[in-house]
């Protein structure tokens, strides 16, 4: 094969992944602006799914009650996933420590289903013990937030392997106790880590139906539970519509924030170039 | 150093908290409920609870194990069948992912540096946005009268509807879409490290390109594509929601089992029976993958 | 003498004021690794002690344990006759400009160079003396408010050593402390950095794997080699006296005779080797009949075409190989055993002086004092 042929191969082969990946979504929007109730047969453009979701107040509750626990679950997730991944990678010797490192990813991999019922069975025995907790917002809580720790401390655990660990002994030596080492020094620095490990967590909490399912109480509905219940009944335009929100909101986070990034690695690359030729001259 | 002074010094130091904060959470919310579950499999169901494993009679306590959900399961015809039927769904998951993705994330490193980048995040982006909501796209593309029957109807390629819904096809689509994306994070991540002066070098020694992808890039990349296979198999073997809205009824997935027994049945003790085989089904790969990580860790 | 050297008393601390002591300090990783082995040193106030040896030789190991981020196995180390041993690195007042300097990347040059000082709780308007007066030190005055990737290497070294010059530390460790910048940078950058840490008048401990850096900048030299120290002393006695093969070899190029020991006087001694007998213009102490290395070093070999007239200190060889580096040459001589022998010339004019090419049998000779007998 020629040097040309190859290219042209290995740039069909890319747009074809593109195309598979993006079909599902690109016909989920599309169909969304469908003025007919057949959700696949295209009558004309219409906003009149938009309308009914603005009136579908099971699936509007349930949206707000998903992003309440999105954003606890997330914060949560932040702080016990940074606790591992600091245990994991600033002590390198502790006992039990492959313990911990296998909890850790377990959640990551275990299939959902195994993970839900695990932990329901363990929530009913300590209610059994104690009358605490309920089912509900604190137990899905506290399924997503497991979930979320895991995803976390490999978000942190990636960010403290490229830092300098020389950083923390330069602020140790120079008199800064470890606590102030951790606050002046290493968190500052995590922050950009923190916010992407935030944002994923988030996006997996709000995007989680099995757990949620096992977790949940009665009265406790959050938006993926509400949508597939709906899905496996049939095709339902309002999905679409909610489908559509959900992605545009996504996808201009997505790309603002590798724009923002992009934009702050190229600064930071010219201020380098910049700061050389200057002090040669 | 006595071991007191040694306590008194970790605690100062706040190693005690560090370590023991996440260890208290996962011991909580990991190890002990996959304990639990192990202790429910061996009991039965009762009128409303599940029967208490140790029973006290006459002051004296009485271990009481229930095997018959293990003998049920093991005698039992459609639960074999349905462990081996995900475990097949799962393997040619794998497979058509390692197909696609392998030359995906190989063509994906080799391109130009400044838009590797763009490519990754379009990898992330359907992965940010809902799961859920993806197969459901799926199932609007795949009924008879859905978009793609419809498109190719109305292009006169067919006549009549093609049967792509609530089969092996349509649940084996959604598992690789859903899936993809963790083949080809890992590979991307380790063929992007390849370093390309060994293809020069082989080149330089004689051996054309076909032959120097087999016998230098593929072995370099070994990790990555037993991490990649394994990120996509194990969690392929419990999964739940694809056959629920994509597979029908007549694909047997254990994760639709599992839910069934819990949910329909309410045989808390038979689905924690399904679970505890489950995992031991995939203790040996996810094995496999931690030592794959640990060598990618390596590079 | 087969035994490791023993460890050297210095004359000149008896005359001077000690600040560091370490007392048989002993650090051993994972319970086998013996990374640093029973060494005692003391370091002068005012002076540069450089630590110098190959990678894995132990003097970074000994080095953190100065500034408190290892404990010593065994061992002891003192600051002004203070057990520091079991203090932690921020209760010492002992400051370290680390290899590659670690900056704070989110904090301005000004912030980093206060950093030491807020964790002092002193005042903010004296803290903004004192940062003040460390930037017109380091020239960093227009530079304060700059991150510290937009300085160039140079400057971000210089941000380094104000940092840890700022809590006017009793004791300055430097890691490698030239070991980021280029070749050519680092000849300046080096006298600047001599003349700050002279005008502070601080005491400085330098580690560094490059005998050139060692050999300008310490007052005196610990080789090390293993974990445990091969010679300490000035860095002339170092290189002109070595106590060992092993430390001749190290510093410096080398060529060694072996030979043994036919006339022992309290004058001089003669020692027979293959290629040529040595004439060595001092005493020794050994005997007669003693096996012993000559150890002499290429610059102070001289070339010839004729043969030399005396009966010792010469030898003859064919030119294998010219190695041209600029301000001298060294030419590779292999005698009729084949040993190679090595002598550098300077070149002293534009033409090559020595008029020698590849194949030339020449002549080497050396005086009476130019070489040292070794016993181990």
């Amino acid at each position: 094969m020629s040097q040309a042929s190859n290219k042209v191969f290995a740039n069909g082969w890319m747009a074809a992944v593109y195309l598979f990946l993006y079909l599902p979504i690109i016909t989920l929007v599309v169909f969304s602006f469908n003025d007919s109730k057949l959700v696949t047969v295209w009558s004309h453009a219409s906003t009149r799914w938009y309308s009914a979701l603005m009136q579908d107040s099971d699936l509007l509750s349930a949206v707000f009650l998903s992003l309440k626990i999105a954003f606890l679950s997330a914060l949560m997730s932040v702080f016990f996933g940074t606790f591992t991944a600091f245990a994991l990678n600033r002590y390198t010797r502790f006992r039990g420590r492959t313990l911990l490192s296998s909890m850790s990813t377990t959640p990551l991999v275990m299939p959902d289903v195994i993970v839900g019922l695990s932990l329901l069975l363990m929530l009913v025995s300590l209610q059994h013990w104690l009358g605490y907790p309920q089912r509900g917002l604190f137990t899905i809580l506290l399924g997503h937030a497991l979930l979320g720790t895991a995803y976390a401390a490999v978000v942190v655990t990636s960010r403290l392997k490229e830092m300098d660990g020389k950083l923390d002994e330069a602020a140790m030596d120079l008199g800064a106790k470890p606590l102030q080492v951790f606050t002046l020094v290493t968190f500052p620095l995590l922050i950009p880590a923190l916010v992407s490990a935030f944002l994923l967590t988030f996006t997996l909490s709000f995007d989680d139906v099995v757990l949620s399912s096992f977790l949940s109480g009665p009265g406790y509905n959050t938006m993926p539970m509400v949508i597939f219940s709906r899905a496996r009944l049939g095709l339902n335009p309002t999905i679409n519509a909610v489908a559509t929100v959900t992605i545009t909101v996504v996808t201009i986070a997505v790309i603002a924030s590798s724009f923002y990034t992009s934009h702050i690695e190229r600064k930071r690359k010219r201020e380098m170039a910049f700061a050389y030729s200057d002090a040669n001259n | 150093m006595t071991k007191l002074a040694r306590f008194s010094q970790s605690l100062t130091s706040g190693k005690l908290i560090v370590i023991g904060v996440p260890m208290a959470w996962f011991l909580l919310l990991v190890a002990i409920p996959l304990l639990i579950i192990m202790k429910i499999s061996l009991s039965e169901m009762e009128a409303t609870s599940v029967s208490k494993m140790i029973s006290w009679t006459n002051g004296l306590p009485t271990l009481k194990l229930n095997f018959s959900n293990y003998q049920f399961i093991f005698s039992d015809a459609l639960y074999v069948k349905t462990y081996i039927s995900s475990i097949k769904y799962a393997l040619i998951t794998t497979l058509i992912c390692l197909g696609i993705g392998y030359p995906f994330a190989y063509f994906m490193a080799r391109a130009p540096k400044h838009i590797q980048p763009t490519l990754l995040m379009l990898i992330m982006l359907p992965f940010w946005t809902s799961f859920l909501l993806r197969i459901y796209a799926w199932k609007t593309l795949l009924v008879s009268n859905g978009v793609i029957n419809n498109l190719l109807m109305s292009l006169h390629v067919i006549n009549a509807p093609l049967d792509m819904m609530n089969n092996s096809f349509s649940l084996t689509i959604g598992m690789v879409y859903s899936y993809l994306p963790f083949m080809i994070l890992p590979l991307y991540a380790n063929l992007s490290k390849l370093d390309l002066r060994y293809l020069e070098a082989a080149a330089d020694l004689g051996t054309s390109p076909f032959k120097a992808f087999w016998l230098i890039t593929v072995p370099l990349s070994k990790a990555g594509i037993i991490a990649g296979s394994m990120l996509v198999f194990i969690p392929a073997v419990g999964e739940y929601v694809i056959p629920e809205l994509l597979g029908g009824p007549s694909t047997l997935m254990i994760g639709r089992v599992l839910w069934d027994e819990f949910f329909s049945n309410n045989d808390w003790p038979m689905a924690a029976a399904v679970a505890v085989v489950m995992i031991a089904l995939i203790l040996v790969p996810m094995a496999i993958l931690n030592r794959a990580e640990a060598k990618l860790e390596e590079a | 003498m087969a035994t490791a050297p023993k460890p050297q008393t210095d004359s000149k601390a008896t005359t001077k004021e000690v600040l560091l002591r370490v007392e048989g300090v002993t650090k051993i990783y994972d319970g086998t690794v013996k990374a640093v082995d029973d060494v005692s040193l003391t370091v002068n106030k005012g002076e540069i002690f450089g630590l110098l040896g190959g990678s894995g030789c132990g003097k970074s190991t000994l080095l953190r344990m100065m500034a408190g981020f290892e404990k010593p196995t065994k061992g002891k180390i003192f600051l002004d006759n203070q057990d520091i041993t079991d203090l932690p690195s921020y209760q010492r007042p002992i400051n370290m400009m680390f290899q590659s300097y670690a900056l704070f990347p989110h904090l301005s040059v000004w912030e980093n160079v206060a950093f030491g000082l807020k964790r002092d709780n002193m005042p903010k308007d004296e803290i903004a003396k004192r940062v003040e007066a460390m930037l017109t030190l380091a020239q960093l005055n227009k530079y304060a408010q700059r991150k510290p990737h937009q300085l160039s290497g140079g400057q971000q070294q210089r941000v380094a050593l104000a940092r840890s010059l700022a809590k006017r530390p009793k004791l300055l460790l430097l890691d490698e402390p030239l070991g980021a910048l280029d070749k050519k940078l680092r000849e300046t950058t080096q006298l600047e950095l001599v003349n700050i840490i002279e005008e502070v008048g601080v005491t400085c401990v330098l580690v560094t794997h490059d005998q050139e850096e060692a050999m300008t900048m310490a007052s005196r030299i610990a080789v090390m080699s293993e974990g445990y120290f091969l010679q300490v002393g000035e860095p002339d006695v170092i290189y002109e006296t070595p106590n060992s093969r092993q430390v001749a070899d190290f510093i410096g190029n080398v060529n060694m005779f072996e030979g043994e020991v036919v006339v022992d006087e309290p004058d001089h001694i003669i020692v027979k080797c293959d290629e040529c007998t040595h004439y060595v213009g001092h005493g020794f102490t050994g005997n007669k009949g003693m096996a012993v290395g000559v150890a002499l070093r290429p610059e102070k070999i001289m070339l010839s075409k004729e043969r030399p007239t005396g009966e010792y200190n010469w030898a003859e060889g064919v030119v294998t190989e010219i190695v041209y580096f600029g301000d001298h040459t060294t030419y590779h001589l292999k005698t009729t055993n084949g040993h190679v022998i090595k002598a550098q010339e300077i070149n002293n004019t534009r033409d090559l002086s020595c008029g020698l090419t590849w194949g030339d049998h020449a002549y080497m000779h050396w005086n009476d004092l130019a070489m040292i007998v070794l016993t181990h």
